[in-house]
């Protein structure tokens, strides 16, 4: 077992390459039909009844094809039954069922193809070209709009019609909607526990302050590692590079190994500790009899020691933002170097003439020329922190007693460890609008928008 | 600074401002004709040393352990070359042992199969939308733009749970298409945001003066958006290739059979047991880590420029 062998290679190659040829096949199809729809014009009225009858029975079966996939994936399966759709949705199904069992087994792929092919290429042929000033457009976003709904738009409904179930381990085949589970969803959001012991306010207000103490230390150091390397001197290529480096080494393998540093007696800071600890031990034995100098060594000896890194809550959090901080300066110095690097040198002269200081110069020239690099970056730096749980995963998985979980983190303990679907649905979307009013309230303030979409 | 072989257009050259150095030397003479004194230079240099010594010493211990024998592992030495230093590990993980092939291979094989589809993909559903974004008002525009910003503000974390029922239920656990799915949910949209925000950068004379010596709209697409969006596209297909080559939350939910497993999950297999397997796990680390961090070093100003153009563009 476990090997990489040819066979292996093949089959998952095939699976891909077919997956792949799939999305372009049905790109091109649909690009096709929209092809046809906007630029083209029928020559006849017999031409435009063919066309318009293709198309419509194309797009009907469009919509059964998506509403048998809706149906699949359980979104309107209950609807389906209660308005007795079955019969319906499963049309396209029972007609490929019956296309596949006269014709044998490739070819009834490749005559459908081809059938298609023929319907298009008639569409073409008896119709004339007409300009079309949107049309383009719409030909052009297509794949993304299939790509979108299919993952986001969808995804999203099915999780507001999950928020109203009550979904769970024992209900996930069939689990039943109504407005009754929604409300309980949600008030158990705010009442109850939102994974196994840590309540929603709780969790919120860790998230909180594990945004707000990140973000500002990535900022504040990367605007001063930016400071320094902001300047002509010998090895800063090599300085920059390996400031990059933390931001450059996937997270994944540096989130493990600093999680691994945390260990009680073989990681690095505890080592560290130890030997510190025991240096102030040797000091304080070499300084008997010095009053003040004894004192304080004997004091220091005490007070620095090995730290319970995973047991204890505080220090657990705090091991998360050091890991988290040192991942994330790098981003921040590079944008805001690259800020630096916009502001032209002759604001600095001038104030220099006016008798300007370095600080009066940093208040007055840089912070604010820097602005319009550092508001987006934070708007998007403090998203990214809020959502981002991968370190907390993977270096401390939440522990210890979920004290060092943030909304996101528990979210997905919620969903994969305590399978409450309906709840996680509901919780999904609490914090959703959370991020939403933020943002909203953010760009209000700051108009970091403006410029954005224009 | 420019490099051959991915020479970036003229028109995005002026865009990035990631990319500014040859000004930069300008103003670097400049400075030193203003001159710092030399201790502040010590001080600025030494303050860089020690920043520089808290980035890499992580990743050096990374190193140190993957050189330790198995019978040093759990040791509290804080010697970067530890004594008795071997390539045990690295051997074990690249031939393997005699009755156990390695899986170290396979997991590469999936992560670099299930990347390079998903960046495939990504490109392949968002490249033209980016372009009519850019350049049409159509009803509906001022929606998916606002739409799309939202995306970049709430990523896939949110849409887990229906996705993950959604994989379920389609028979797509533990497949190359559930996976490649779900990491397009980011993809996509990021795509179309960064690829627009490359557009827009793009001055419209070019396409007007194609149209009015008769070229029509497809005919401008294909013979000077194409080859100008070349560089961009290659940006947003690293980008794209680096956020899910580095994936691992998402990937445990969905691939749990071990031959479907991706290098971040199998890299996790072997932390779980600590005392025996750290010294594999750093070895892996470091084959796996060595080439991710060249490209994205080598490529880091063109992923730069690109996520500025995408999120951070004023």
């Amino acid at each position: 077992m476990g090997a990489l062998t040819p066979p292996i290679i093949i089959r998952s190659l095939s699976q891909v390459l077919g997956f792949i040829l799939a999305i372009a096949l049905i790109i091109l199809l649909l690009e096709g039909y929209a092809y046809l729809l906007f630029f083209r014009r029928p020559r006849t009225l017999a031409a435009a009844v063919f066309a318009r009858s293709v198309q419509v029975g194309l797009a009907g079966l469009l919509i059964l094809v998506t509403l048998r996939f809706l149906e699949r994936i359980g979104l309107i399966t209950d609807l389906v039954a209660a308005l007795r759709l079955a019969p319906l949705t499963t049309l396209p199904e029972r007609l490929w069922a019956a296309w596949a069992a006269a014709v044998p087994a490739p070819w009834h792929f490749i005559l459908l193809g081809a059938l298609v092919l023929t319907l298009e290429a008639m569409i073409y042929l008896t119709s004339e070209p007409r300009p079309s000033r949107l049309g383009l457009a719409y030909v052009l976003i297509l794949p993304a709009l299939l790509g979108i709904s299919l993952l986001i738009a969808i995804p999203f409904l099915f999780e507001v019609r999950l928020a109203f179930s009550n979904m769970a381990m024992y209900t996930a085949q069939n689990p039943e909607f109504g407005l009754r589970y929604g409300i309980e969803n949600f008030v158990k959001v705010f009442t109850g526990p939102v994974a196994k012991d840590a309540t929603f306010f709780e969790v919120f207000g860790r998230t909180v302050l594990w945004t707000v103490i990140n973000v500002s230390l990535h900022i504040t150091g990367g605007l001063i590692l930016a400071l320094l390397l902001h300047r002509p001197m010998r090895l800063r290529g090599l300085y920059r590079t390996i400031l990059i480096l933390p931001w450059a080494v996937p997270s994944t393998i540096t989130a493990m190994a600093w999680r691994n540093e945390f260990d009680y007696r073989y990681g690095f800071f505890n080592i560290m500790l130890r030997n510190l600890q025991q240096f102030f031990t040797d000091l304080t034995a070499q300084t008997q009899g010095l009053p003040l100098i004894y004192d304080l060594f004997a004091w220091l000896s005490q007070a620095v020691h090995p730290v319970p890194w995973r047991q204890d809550p505080t220090w657990a959090f705090i091991s998360v933002v050091m890991t988290n901080v040192w991942l994330g300066i790098p981003f921040m110095m590079v944008v805001i170097l690259g800020g630096l690097q916009s502001i032209s040198q002759e604001y600095y002269e001038a104030a220099e003439i006016d008798g300007a200081n370095k600080w009066q110069q940093f208040r007055h020239i840089t912070l604010p020329l820097l602005r319009p690099v550092l508001v987006p970056a934070t708007i998007l730096g403090t998203v990214w922190t809020f959502n981002r749980f991968e370190v907390i995963f993977l270096v401390t998985q939440g522990g210890p007693q979920e004290k060092t979980d943030i909304l996101v983190s528990s979210l997905y303990k919620a969903i994969f460890q305590f399978y409450r679907y309906g709840f996680s649905a509901a919780f999904a979307l609490v914090i959703f609008l959370i991020l939403l009013l933020w943002s909203i309230f953010y760009l209000r303030i700051t108009r970091g928008l403006r410029g954005v979409y224009e | 600074m420019r490099r051959e072989g991915f020479s970036l257009s003229a028109v995005e050259v002026a865009a990035a401002p990631a990319r500014a150095w040859p000004r930069l030397r300008v103003q670097a003479l400049f400075r030193r004709a203003r001159g710092d004194s030399p201790v502040k230079r010590l001080l600025i240099h030494m303050a860089l040393w020690a920043a520089c010594l808290v980035a890499v010493y992580p990743v050096l211990r990374v190193v140190t352990i993957s050189l330790r024998p198995a019978n040093k592992l759990l040791t509290t030495s804080l010697a970067i070359i530890p004594e008795d230093a071997t390539l045990t590990n690295y051997i074990e993980l690249l031939v393997g042992r005699a009755g156990r092939p390695t899986e170290f291979y396979l997991w590469i094989w999936n992560s670099l199969l299930i990347t390079v589809t998903t960046a495939t993909v990504g490109l392949l559903l968002s490249a033209t939308a980016a372009y009519a974004f850019s350049r049409f008002r159509f009803p509906g525009r001022n929606a998916g733009l606002i739409f799309l910003l939202s995306t970049q503000m709430f990523p896939a974390a949110m849409l887990l749970l229906p996705l993950f029922i959604m994989i379920a239920r389609l028979n797509l656990i533990n497949s190359y298409l559930g996976i490649v799915i779900a990491y397009s949910v980011t993809a996509v949209p990021f795509s179309i945001w960064m690829l627009k925000g490359y557009y827009d950068t793009i001055p419209r004379d070019l396409e007007e003066a194609a149209l009015i010596d008769g070229a029509s709209r497809l005919g401008v697409l294909w013979h000077i958006i194409r080859p100008l969006s070349t560089p961009a596209l290659a940006i947003a297909f690293l980008f794209n290739f680096m956020s899910s080559w580095n994936e691992y939350i998402v990937a445990r939910i969905i691939l749990n059979k071990r031959e479907m497993y991706t290098w971040p999950l199998g890299l996790w297999t072997f932390t779980e047991q600590y005392t025996v397997l750290w010294g594999k796990f750093a070895a892996a680390s470091i084959l796996v880590a060595v080439p991710v961090t060249l490209l994205f070093l080598y490529s880091s100003r063109w992923l730069l420029s690109g996520l500025t153009l995408g999120g951070v563009k004023e």
